[in-house]
C-alpha cells in the first residue's frame, strides 16, 4: 500500500528504542512498550518450544503403532498444552500488543502501574523457568488439565514443578489485567469517552476482568493440588472420601473463562484490522463493544460443559448447556458485524486483512463446532475425541494465532518504525491458512469417527487422516518460520515507515509518532471524533 | 534510561509519577488498583471456601466433630486481637490524614505488634495440632475412627485456609514494617499518604478473611445439635 504522506524525519528522532541501547535499559525499563517487546520475545520462544512438542506428537501419530514410548508421548502432549496455554496463548496478545498499544490508544503516557507491569514480566519468566525445569528434568504426563487423582497420586512425573510454573505465571496474568482495568478507567485522554474507546481496548478490558476474577481460583486450585500431592490427605481422592470432580469444577471455573482470555484480545485486533482495510467505521460499534463484556460475563457460567460425562448432575448439565449456547450470541454478533462492516467497504487484501479474514472464517467454524459440544447428547459421543481437539484449535490457532500474527503485522511499523515485505507476508499468510486447515480439518473427521484424544496409538483405518494432519502440520511449521525470518530481517533492514503507513484511524497512528517516543506523544492528545471515523463524518451529538 | 531517570527525579521532588496528570488521578488509580487487587484476593480465598462448602455439605457430622479439637479460646483471642488491630490501623490512617507523624508511628507499631501476637498464638495452635497428630498426611490420627478420612479432609482445609491466611499476615507485617520505616523518614504528609491508606485496606481485608474462618472452622460443631 503506497502512501502519499511526505517522508517524515523518523531517522534521528528520539524514540523508545533508540533512547538507550544498554541491556540494563531493557531489563529495568518501566516503559510499557519495551516491556511489550520483552514479552514478545519471551512468548515467541515459548511458542517455538510448544510447537516442537506439537511436531513430535504429529510425528508419533504418522504410524498406527506410534514411534515413541507411550509415556513419552503423554509427556509430549502435556508439555505442548501447558506451554501453549499458559505461556503462549494467555499472554500472547494482551501482554504484547495490548501492553504496547492500550496506553497509546487511550492517550496515556504509560500504564497506571509501570513498575507492576515490569514485575509481571519477571513473574512470567520465573514461572516459565519452572516449566522449563520440569521439561529438562523429564517432563509431566498429566495433560495440561492436571486432573486429580492421577496428578496427585499416580503420576510419577514432575507435576509439582510444572504446577508451580503455572501457579507463578498466573500472577503475571493477574497483574497485567489489574493494570489494564485501572488504566482504562483512570488514564484516558481528554475526549476519550467510553463510547470512543477502540474495540481493541474494549476487548482487553473484558479480558482483564476474566484475568482478575478467574486466575486466582486456578491458583488456589493448584495450591490444593500440590498440597494433596505432598500430603495425600485425600481431598481429591475418592478412595479417601475426597471428590475428584471438585477439582474439575475448580479447574474449569478458571480454565473455561481462560479460553476467552485467549480469544477476546484476538477479536479486538480483528475489529481494528477490518475497519482499517475496509475504510469504514465498525458496523454496530456498541454491540461489538458490549459483546466482549457479555462473553466475559457469560464465560464464567459455562464451565460445567466440560463435566457432562464426569458425573455432574443432569440438571446442572442442562443449565450449563443452555448458557453455553448463549455464548454463541455475542460471538455471532461480532462475526455478523465484521461482515457488515466489510459490506460496500473499499477492501484491500493486505497481509493483516488476510489474517483477519482467515480469523473470521476459522473462528466461525471453531465456534459452531463448539455448539455441537455444548449439546449434551452429542457431547457424550464427542467427549475426549479429536473433535474436541479440532474445535479448540480452530478457535485458538485459527482464531487467536491468526489474530496475533495479523496484529503483529498491522502494528509492526508502529513498533519498529519499519515496513515488512508485503509479498513474503502474504505468502506466509496463505501457507499458514492452508497448513492449518490441512492439520486440523481431518481431526474433526477423526473425532467424529471415534478417535480418542491423547492416545499414542490408533486403529489402522485412521492412518490416512493422521498422515494428512501431520502433512498439514509441517506446512504450518514452514508458515510460522517465514514471519519469524522476514520480520527479524525487516526489523533491521526493512523500508522505513511513515507515521501512519496504512492511513489508519486511532490515536496510535494519528497522534503518536512512529516509533513512539518514551512517553508516547509529543503533544498531549485530545480526542475530538468517534472511533473508526474513516468516512470523516463530523459527530453530531453522540450516537 | 531516560524513562526511569525521569520517574526517579520526579519521585524525589514530589510524589507524583511522570505518567499521571495530577495527584488526584494518581490517588484514584492507586485506590482502584487496590480494590481490584482485593477482588482477586476474594477469588483466591473463594476457591477454598468453595471446597469447604462442598465437603461441609457432604460430611456435616464429621466436620462438626472436628470443631471439638479446635482451641476455641485461642481462636477467639486471635479474633479479638485482629479486630483490635483493625481499629489501630484505622487510627493510623486517620493520623496520616491529619499529618500527625508521632501518632502515625505509634499506631502503626501497635498494629504490627498485634499482628505478631496473632502469629505467635497461631504458632501455639499449630504446635498443638502437631502434638495431637492432626496434621494431615501419613501421621494423621483421629479419635473417632468412623470420621478418620473425612476429618483429615477438614484438617487439610483448616491448614490450607489458615496457612494461607497466616502467609498473608506475614506479608502484611512486612508491608507494615516498610510503612513504619517510611513514616520515620517523614515520607508522608497530610497531602500524600497513599501507601498508608492502601496497606490499611489490605490489612482490613486480611482481618475480614479471619472473621469468616473463625466460625467456619472453630464454632461449626457448636451450632449443631
Amino acid at each position: 500500500m503506497s502512501t502519499t504522506l511526505p517522508r517524515p524525519e523518523t531517522t534521528e528522532r528520539p524514540n523508545y528504542l533508540n533512547v538507550d541501547y544498554s541491556w540494563k535499559s531493557w531489563l529495568f525499563t518501566t516503559d510499557h512498550k519495551r516491556i511489550a517487546l520483552l514479552y514478545l520475545f519471551s512468548i515467541t520462544a515459548f511458542f517455538l518450544v510448544g510447537a516442537v512438542f506439537a511436531g513430535l506428537m504429529r510425528l508419533n501419530l504418522l504410524f498406527p503403532d506410534g514411534l515413541f514410548e507411550h509415556d513419552t508421548y503423554n509427556k509430549f502432549f502435556t508439555m505442548h498444552g501447558v506451554i501453549m496455554v499458559f505461556f503462549f496463548l494467555v499472554p500472547s496478545i494482551p501482554a504484547t500488543l495490548g501492553n504496547f498499544l492500550l496506553p497509546i490508544m487511550i492517550g496515556a503516557r504509560d500504564l497506571a502501574f509501570p513498575r507492576i507491569n515490569l514485575l509481571s514480566w519477571y513473574i512470567y519468566i520465573a514461572g516459565g523457568l519452572f516449566a522449563v525445569l520440569a521439561i529438562l528434568k523429564g517432563g509431566v504426563d498429566t495433560g495440561w488439565t492436571f486432573y486429580a487423582p492421577f496428578s496427585t497420586t499416580y503420576s510419577n512425573t514432575h507435576v509439582i514443578l510444572a504446577a508451580i510454573g503455572v501457579f507463578v505465571s498466573g500472577f503475571s496474568s493477574i497483574l497485567t489485567g489489574l493494570n489494564f482495568i485501572v488504566t482504562v478507567h483512570k488514564m484516558r485522554a481528554p475526549g476519550m469517552t467510553w463510547s470512543r474507546l477502540p474495540l481493541f481496548v474494549w476487548a482487553h478490558y473484558a479480558t482483564s476482568l476474566i484475568q482478575v476474577l478467574g486466575t486466582p481460583v486456578v491458583a488456589i486450585t493448584i495450591v490444593l493440588l500440590m498440597l494433596e500431592r505432598i500430603l495425600h490427605a485425600g481431598i481429591f481422592d475418592p478412595n479417601l472420601g475426597g471428590d475428584p470432580v471438585l477439582f474439575q469444577h475448580l479447574f474449569w471455573f478458571y480454565s473455561h473463562p481462560a479460553v476467552y482470555i485467549m480469544i477476546l484480545p484476538g477479536m479486538g485486533v480483528v475489529s481494528e484490522i477490518i475497519a482499517c482495510y475496509s475504510r469504514k467505521g465498525i458496523f454496530g460499534y456498541g454491540f461489538v463493544a458490549f459483546s466482549s463484556v457479555a462473553i466475559a460475563v457469560l464465560g464464567f457460567m459455562v464451565w460445567g460443559h466440560h463435566l457432562f460425562v464426569a458425573g455432574q448432575s443432569m440438571y446442572a448439565s442442562m443449565v450449563f448447556s443452555f448458557i453455553s449456547f448463549l455464548v454463541a450470541v455475542p460471538s455471532a454478533i461480532k462475526v455478523f458485524n465484521w461482515t457488515a462492516t466489510m459490506y460496500k467497504g473499499s477492501i484491500t487484501f493486505d497481509t493483516p486483512m488476510l489474517y483477519a479474514l482467515g480469523f473470521i472464517g476459522l473462528f466461525t467454524i471453531g465456534g459452531l463446532t463448539g455448539l455441537f459440544l455444548a449439546t449434551m447428547a452429542i457431547d457424550v459421543h464427542l467427549t475426549d475425541t479429536y473433535f474436541v481437539i479440532a474445535h479448540f484449535h480452530y478457535v485458538m490457532v485459527g482464531g487467536m494465532v491468526l489474530a496475533f500474527l495479523g496484529g503483529v503485522h498491522f502494528w509492526f511499523p508502529k513498533m519498529t518504525g519499519r515496513l515488512y515485505p508485503e509479498m513474503w507476508a502474504r505468502l506466509a499468510a496463505a501457507i499458514i491458512f492452508v497448513g492449518f486447515n490441512l492439520t486440523f480439518f481431518p481431526q474433526f473427521i477423526l473425532g467424529y469417527l471415534g478417535m480418542p484424544r491423547r492416545y499414542a496409538t490408533y486403529a489402522q483405518e485412521f492412518q490416512v487422516l493422521h498422515v494428512l494432519s501431520t502433512a498439514g502440520a509441517s506446512i504450518l511449521g514452514v508458515g510460522y518460520l517465514l514471519p519469524l525470518i522476514y520480520l527479524s530481517w525487516a526489523w533491521r533492514k526493512g523500508e522505513r515507515s511513515s507515521q501512519n503507513p496504512w492511513q489508519a484511524k486511532g490515536l496510535e497512528w494519528e497522534q503518536s509518532p512512529t516509533p513512539p517516543p518514551t512517553f508516547n506523544f509529543d503533544v498531549p492528545p485530545v480526542v475530538t471524533e468517534r472511533p473508526y471515523n474513516y468516512s470523516e463524518e463530523v459527530e453530531v451529538g453522540g450516537y | 534510561m531516560a524513562d526511569t531517570d525521569l520517574s526517579v527525579a520526579s519521585h524525589a521532588s514530589t510524589a507524583l509519577k511522570h505518567h499521571f496528570d495530577d495527584s488526584e488521578q494518581q490517588l484514584e488509580s492507586s485506590t482502584l488498583g487496590m480494590w481490584v487487587f482485593l477482588l482477586t484476593e476474594i477469588m483466591f480465598f473463594g476457591g477454598m471456601f468453595g471446597a469447604y462448602t462442598v465437603y461441609r455439605n457432604l460430611y456435616p457430622a464429621a466436620f462438626a466433630s472436628t470443631s471439638h479439637y479446635m482451641n476455641v479460646t485461642l481462636g477467639a483471642t486471635n479474633t479479638a486481637v485482629l479486630i483490635f488491630s483493625s481499629l489501630t490501623m484505622a487510627l493510623a490512617v486517620r493520623s496520616a490524614q491529619l499529618g500527625q507523624k508521632r501518632a502515625l508511628l505509634s499506631f502503626l507499631t501497635f498494629t504490627l505488634i498485634l499482628g505478631l501476637v496473632f502469629l505467635s498464638i497461631k504458632y501455639v495452635e499449630y504446635h498443638e495440632k502437631w502434638v495431637d497428630h492432626h496434621i494431615p498426611g501419613p501421621g494423621f490420627h483421629y479419635a473417632e475412627p468412623q470420621y478418620f478420612h473425612q476429618a483429615q479432609i477438614l484438617f487439610f482445609l483448616y491448614f490450607a485456609m489458615t496457612g494461607l491466611h497466616a502467609l498473608h499476615m506475614i506479608v502484611r507485617a512486612g508491608l507494615l514494617i516498610t510503612l513504619i520505616a517510611m513514616a520515620a523518614r517523614n515520607r508522608f504528609s497530610a497531602g500524600w499518604y497513599t501507601p498508608v491508606e492502601m496497606i490499611g485496606l489490605y490489612w482490613h481485608f486480611v482481618d475480614i478473611v479471619w472473621i469468616f474462618l473463625f466460625p467456619l472452622l472453630y464454632l461449626i460443631g457448636r451450632t449443631m445439635r
